[in-house]
């Protein structure tokens, strides 16, 4: 029983912890964006103003029971892989729920909630909304697939589909798996720059084009939702980043630096970039990226 | 609702407080007004670092800004777009043309005075008001908010 509690507290935790960071680094993006542009921006809590904001307005918008659920998948999806994915080397202050097989898991989990998103947004009838489900859906094709060829590459080369047995071998023989596996690392760092959704590639949102896309009829306390899980996802994704190909992170010092640098790969290229079209980013992601994955493949095989 | 009024004080003073800092602007741009919007926005103004920010839709937005003239059909846009908005919500009456009717004084087809048809609660003077203006009607309002007495509709 002490054992269940333990594991509660470290999960309760960790979701914490992860909003925090989350909605920091959110709140940096916009600083970091605004100084490019020449502006000074907001300050770095303004993302916690604006989730406080939206939680305190009243909302009556109605479009049905799916409607109601799709942020609810969202934040399902973002509560599930934060307690699936391990936070430092040491787990004894973040537990988590991680067993033989997690690899595999997250590969689906993270797929669920722009599904159940989709699914949400096609109910309130908004023709924005569904121009944003066809447009997200198309890049998620793009971006999984050098996605997956990067974690298959590792699946193979280390015989283990366990993220821990990944962090451990790390740790064991001193050097990153971005080095070891170089070209797994690459593909699965561009396929990041689908995950994320800056520019090039926020062809799903598209403020000027779609009105926000799937979210257009969402407003108050569904945004605010979305918000805490999209802050929570992003730590997540992150985490599982370093996890796989930067060996993990000792103390939450170092992996705070480590993911903030990894964060800023797709933010500033990001800033420097227009908008793709949606065949433009599919085909963006089924070339180079790709032909790293299927490079990363062969090494595992081969070598 | 908490039923303990001193802790609805304290959520009160803390919500206004986050309300009058995260401000998305849905702006309703059908006269000449909306040109002063961009400079507002983009990095000679910066109305992000006060909190200001636009809102692609009515649902996801705060503050309603009506830039110019309406005509007697727009009027009726506008009234639709203000409804779907969220409580709380806000109007800005951007320029003269909604105060007086400004240049369109005599026309038959445009209405003279938007207070008489939506809850306006800030008006910026002007013909057109440039972006230190537009900024000083965003900053009376957020006196408004964070007095708790900006909810036009609720009056």
């Amino acid at each position: 029983m002490g054992e269940f509690f333990s594991l509660l507290l470290g999960a309760v935790v960790t979701f914490i912890l992860a909003f925090f960071v989350g909605i920091t680094y959110g709140g940096l993006t916009r600083i970091i964006t605004a100084r490019v542009q020449n502006r000074i921006g907001p300050p770095w809590y303004q993302n916690l103003l604006d989730i406080v904001k939206l939680f305190s307005k009243k909302t009556a918008i109605h479009h049905g029971a799916m409607h109601f659920m799709g942020p609810a998948f969202i934040m399902v999806t973002a509560v599930v892989s934060v307690l699936v994915i391990p936070v430092l080397n040491e787990g004894r202050w973040f537990p988590n729920l991680n067993f033989h097989g997690d690899l595999i898991f997250l590969l689906y989990i993270m797929t669920f909630g722009p599904l159940g998103m989709a699914l949400g947004a096609g109910q309130t009838g908004n023709p924005n909304s569904a121009i944003g489900v066809t447009r997200g859906l198309s890049q998620m094709v793009g971006f999984e697939i050098p996605w997956v060829m990067a974690l298959v590459a590792l699946m193979i080369q280390y015989q283990t589909t366990s993220i821990v047995d990944l962090m451990t071998i790390q740790v064991e023989t001193g050097t990153w798996i971005a080095f070891s596996s170089p070209f797994a690392f690459m593909a699965a760092v561009m396929a990041m720059f689908g995950m994320f959704r800056y520019a090039p590639f926020d062809i799903v949102g598209a403020p000027s084009e779609l009105a926000s896309g799937p979210i257009s009829e969402n407003g108050g306390k569904y945004l605010f939702v979305m918000m805490t899980a999209g802050s929570v996802f992003a730590f997540a994704k992150l985490t599982l980043y370093v996890d796989l190909f930067m060996g993990g992170a000792d103390n939450l010092l170092i992996l705070v630096i480590k993911t903030f640098a990894l964060y800023m790969i797709p933010v500033l290229y990001g800033v420097i970039n227009p908008r793709y079209r949606t065949e433009q980013a599919i085909r963006w992601f089924w070339g180079w990226p790709s032909f790293f994955g299927l490079l990363a493949i062969l090494q595992a095989v081969f070598f | 609702m908490i039923n303990d009024k001193n802790a609805q004080k304290i959520v009160d003073i803390i919500q206004n407080f986050a309300r009058k800092h995260s401000i998305w602007v849905l702006a309703y741009g059908t006269g000449c007004g909306a040109i002063e919007i961009p400079p507002t926005m983009t990095s000679r103004y910066d109305a992000e670092r006060l909190g200001v920010r636009g809102a692609a839709t009515p649902r996801q937005a705060d503050v309603l800004l009506v830039t110019g003239y309406l005509t007697v059909k727009t009027l009726k846009r506008v009234v639709r777009v203000y409804e779907q908005m969220q409580d709380p919500k806000y109007i800005i009456g951007f320029g003269s043309c909604t105060i007086n009717g400004g240049m369109y004084w005599d026309s038959y087809n445009t209405i003279k005075l938007l207070d008489k048809y939506m809850p306006v609660d800030v008006y910026i003077n002007g013909c057109m008001p440039r972006p230190e203006s537009v900024l000083g009607g965003f900053a009376e309002l957020e006196k408004l908010i964070a007095a708790g007495k900006g909810d036009g509709a609720t009056e």
